[in-house]
């Protein structure tokens, strides 16, 4: 009976949303107060009810309901209550649920503290998040019921796949979808601004702080996906340019890119038309990225069993959202006026060029990932377009682009001049230059990548150090401590400095391990020792443990650095009789300078195993990196500047009269 | 009693000691191996499909890397294998496509775009400057 | 350029990409077309199931256009397409030959004597090592080789009743069997 709830609750939330789609626009165009005021009431009570359905279905796997179709096919009466949890997004259906229940919080969010927007304005934002939810809900409806019965229920479920059994699974897509959902926002605003006509300084300010959280959770989620990849598929690889993950890259880079045109907009009022149009770009590219997992067009380790019913309404929804964007873009874009002038050398100038950077960018992981369906229908046959194209080509753009990270925020606003930023970056470039020589030396072997990508690196980091340095000495109020010239600077500029050392410590993190990873496949038996530089490995045998839903061979190994013990490791094999799934349980001693990898093979006669050790030097610098960037995020966003909620400048408007 | 303790110390220590040594390479050529390996990172496991022949479990991935080692053995050149796999499973099987009329664009798009758009960019730019008197801003 | 139809630039681009992702929808990214189809089909000598001590000459072929199935006892969707082999083999209008692929030789018998044997002959492929001349990724695949020993066309997977009807048959009509 209670899954019932689910789906009526379902169905009503599509009516609802249709109502809060459509009427407060009629309202806010023949100016009829009644319709505009449906607005607010509708969001909140069709997210609540979304929420409230997805409550039920997790109450559905919570309860092992295997009269649940869609629970038989993605859980089991065996597997742990958190796997279970997560489960309701281990398949196609509940992911589109979680998807929706996602845009129903941000829909609430939205309708909390944006109300320092006008009038109009608000109402519109709220009704194109409607329009939103209203195609996700029929599509979900009509082709991906989560709560289809099952008659007679089945006796236990098929489990969830193996791989998706970790913690990893329970944070890794709802922090994903919350960055991936959050550009709807952005999108909304955008298009609200386009049917507004109120496409101004404003407008970028309100943005900014949305499309900050978006891309904070983006970067988070695709952190931990990296992460999650890196341990659990037990052959050391973080990054593998697969089309899912190519699709959550992509908003994120269009994402980066709006934060910082957003800047040149909030501060310029210049290039409104070319931000108004990565808005709508960032949104558009997560819901492409929806399309690509759910369709099936392209061959991912993501993707799920698939239909083309399924693919062809997700197409439909995006020439209806995406196409009418543009639509109204190409419409009203013609209209929409100049900004201030500023200088070709210039800080507005340095950020629009890293926007050129990124776009190039994405573009490049686009093409990547859609060439081989390009060629296919064209009739070209099949072609594969994997990491050794991205390594190249995406690595080879976003290099000038890293670059200039290091001079645009030393640039002035509206004119610098190119010889004063260069004096102010003549330390940066000796330390860089001089690690890029140097730390290759220390890891043993000198390449181009790794000098380049040290130097990168280190000239991120070392110019950002210079610049929180000059904005001390040229604002500091005279007499005043350190410590107040340093509470004087706003939380948002510590917030840019905080992303910026964060995509220095990344960039550090995967040159070194691309360059100075070491990977051993060796044949164990029992008591012996692998040496790998100053490390020792003693293996000292397997041991069959018994989990709650597998069996595992479980090895034993002592790791010692210098004949010092530094961790012990427990690498293993597990069967999932379920399933009937044999899975890799690397064991990791991780650390700052390096990460030791341990994962079993295979076990061969008299106890002896084959044994994989991976030597990751700074990989943890990765993680980290996206880590600090995120943290960088949230300072911003805690400036006074950008609090969401603000007084109402309609209030405001009044006491100035 | 004691003699025969000692002794089953004595043999038991030996044997451990026996027991314990170096662990071997999977591989009786390593170098090889690494050579395989570099290779294998950038072929495509047909069965498995989205991952690497050198981390496939796959039984045709295992026999593809046993034919691999087999041609290497005989001397024939990374490039000749390649050719030899491509020509039996067409260009699907490289994860780095070649550079060709077809994929002209994906292989040079990505740059024409990022010089096409920083030209139109500085000349946006300098169109504006020419227009207006900017004084820099310190802030 | 026209100011309004610079801004349409982003619409016409998102529309050529969804014809591309229509067009996708109705395409197998699983399917891999082999590039052997329209060469010569790779020329191979080994022995032939149940017939101990005699070797199958690929080469003896010429002159005959010929089916090679390649399937294995351990293959689940092999027994799908089994029964339509043996009507196949009941009209007898086309030779077949099965390649088992990787299989031990009392497991593929067992198979031929508990399903019938559609085979003109069955070779073996032990060690997978024909399977790999002929690119041969999934199980179970069938090649049409003409009369001059080129592969003519190759389908993956088990095969159906229109495969049969809309693809084999028109090429053996064209072909003059």
């Amino acid at each position: 009976m209670i899954p019932s709830i689910g789906e009526l609750a379902l169905i009503l939330a599509f009516i609802l949303a249709i109502i809060q789609g459509t009427l407060p626009l009629v309202g806010v165009w023949k100016n009829q107060t009644t319709l505009m005021n449906l607005a607010v009431p509708t969001a909140r009570a069709q997210s609540l009810l979304i929420l409230i359905s997805f409550a039920v279905l997790m109450y559905a796997f919570y309860a092992n309901d295997f009269s649940v179709l869609y629970v038989t096919s993605t859980s089991n009466s065996q597997l742990p209550l958190m796997y279970r949890l997560a489960a309701v997004w281990g398949g196609h259906e509940g992911s589109m649920l979680l998807w929706v229940a996602i845009l129903s919080i941000w829909t609430i969010a939205v309708t909390i503290f944006a109300n320092n927007l006008p009038d109009s304005f608000r109402i519109r934002l709220i009704a194109v998040m409607g329009l939103v939810s209203v195609g996700f809900l029929a599509f979900i409806l009509f082709t991906s019921n989560p709560f289809d019965r099952l008659i007679p229920a089945a006796l236990d479920g098929r489990d969830l796949n193996p791989l998706l059994q970790d913690p990893g699974m329970v944070f890794h897509p709802p922090v994903l979808y919350m960055g991936y959902v959050g550009f709807s926002v952005a999108f909304a605003f955008a298009i609200a601004a386009l049917l507004d006509g109120t496409l101004d300084n404003a407008w970028a300010r309100w943005t900014r702080p949305w499309t900050t959280v978006a891309w904070l959770f983006l970067t988070l989620g695709i952190a931990f996906g990296s992460k999650w990849a890196y341990y659990e598929l037990g052959w050391g690889g973080w990054w593998f340019w697969d089309a899912v993950e190519n699709a959550s890259f992509m908003p994120w880079l269009v994402g980066t890119a709006l934060i910082h045109s957003l800047a040149v907009t909030e501060k310029r009022g210049a290039f409104k038309v070319w931000t108004v149009l990565l808005s709508i770009c960032a949104f558009s590219l997560s819901l492409l990225g929806t399309f690509l997992v759910r369709s099936g067009v392209l061959t991912s380790v993501h993707a799920f069993a698939t239909d083309p019913s399924r693919g062809l309404f997700i197409l439909l929804y995006l020439v209806i959202v995406i196409g009418g964007a543009l639509l109204l873009f190409a419409l009203r874009a013609p209209n929409v006026g100049l900004g201030e002038k500023f200088g070709v050398v210039s800080r507005e100038s340095f950020l629009l060029a890293n926007n050129v950077v990124l776009a190039a960018a994405a573009a490049s992981v686009l093409l990547g990932t859609m060439y081989p369906l390009l060629i296919d229908a064209l009739g070209g046959g099949k072609i594969s377009v994997g990491p050794p194209y991205f390594d190249a080509v995406f690595v080879a753009i976003m290099a000038p682009g890293l670059f200039l990270m290091g001079l645009g925020p030393l640039a002035k606003w509206k004119k610098a001049s190119i010889p004063e930023i260069g004096t102010r970056l003549k330390l940066a470039a000796v330390i860089s230059v001089v690690s890029a020589l140097l730390v290759p030396s220390v890891m043993g072997k000198i390449t181009l990548m790794a000098a380049v990508g040290v130097f990168m690196g280190v000239w991120i980091l070392s110019t950002t150090l210079i610049l929180l340095q000059k904005r001390i000495t040229t604002k500091q109020v005279a007499g005043a401590s350190l410590m107040d010239n340093l509470k004087a600077i706003p939380l948002a500029f510590y917030g840019m400095l905080l992303a910026h050392l964060g995509v220095g410590v990344f960039v550090l993190g995967v040159t070194l391990v691309k360059g100075y990873e070491s990977e051993q496949d060796l044949r164990m038996e029992v008591n012996d020792v692998a040496k790998i530089g100053d490390l020792e490995f003693t293996f000292k045998g397997s041991k069959k443990v018994q989990g709650p839903n597998y069996t595992s061979s479980q090895g034993t190994f002592i790791v010692s650095e210098n004949t010092k013990e530094i961790a012990m490791l427990y690498p293993e094999k597990r069967f999932y009789p379920v399933q009937g799934a044999t899975m890799t349980e690397a064991d990791i001693e991780p650390g700052v300078l390096k990460d030791v990898y341990v994962s079993l093979g295979e076990p061969l006669e008299k106890g002896a195993w084959s044994v994989r050790i991976y030597i990751k030097p700074f990989v943890q610098w990765i993680w980290a990196g996206c880590i600090i960037m995120a943290l960088g995020g949230l300072l911003a966003l805690l400036d006074k500047r950008y609090r969401i909620a603000n007084k109402n400048p309609n209030k405001s408007a009044q006491e100035a009269f | 009693m004691k003699k025969l303790i000692i002794l089953t110390f004595f043999f038991t220590h030996f044997f451990v000691a026996a027991y314990a040594g170096q662990a071997k390479p999977i591989s009786d050529d390593p170098a090889l191996e690494a050579r395989l390996k570099a290779m294998s990172q950038e072929l495509r496991c047909l069965v498995c499909q989205n991952s690497t022949l050198a981390d496939s479990d796959a039984p045709l991935a295992e026999d593809l890397r046993k034919e691999i080692r087999t041609q290497m053995r005989a001397g024939k050149s990374d490039q000749e294998i390649v050719d030899y796999l491509v020509a039996r499973y067409g260009d699907f099987v490289r994860f780095r496509p070649p550079v060709n009329n077809a994929t002209a664009i994906l292989w040079f798009g990505p740059f024409l775009l990022l010089f096409v758009g920083g030209f139109v960019l500085y000349r946006v730019l300098k169109k504006q400057a020419r227009e207006g008197d900017i004084r820099a801003k310190d802030e | 350029m026209n100011r309004t139809l610079k801004f349409l630039i982003p619409l016409a681009l998102f529309l050529v990409a969804v014809g591309f992702l229509f067009k996708g929808l109705f395409l197998n990214p699983r399917e891999v077309p082999s590039p052997l189809v329209g060469k010569p089909a790779p020329t191979f000598t080994a022995p032939i199931l149940g017939e101990a001590g005699k070797k199958f000459n690929s080469k003896d072929m010429q002159g005959q256009v010929w089916l090679l199935n390649v399937w294995a006892s351990w293959c689940a969707a092999c027994r799908d397409e089994h029964p339509l082999l043996m009507q196949m083999a009941e009209t007898k209008r086309i030779a077949t030959y099965g390649l088992a692929y990787k299989d031990v030789d009392a497991d593929a018998q067992q198979v031929l004597i508990a399903m019938g044997n559609p085979y003109n002959k069955v070779i073996t492929d032990a060690d997978g090592k024909i399977g790999i001349d002929y690119g041969v990724y999934g199980v179970p695949e069938t090649y049409l080789i003409d009369k001059a020993g080129v592969i003519r066309y190759k389908h993956i997977g088990p095969l159906t009743p229109e495969v049969l009807l809309n693809k084999i048959v028109p090429l053996l009509k064209e072909l003059g069997v």
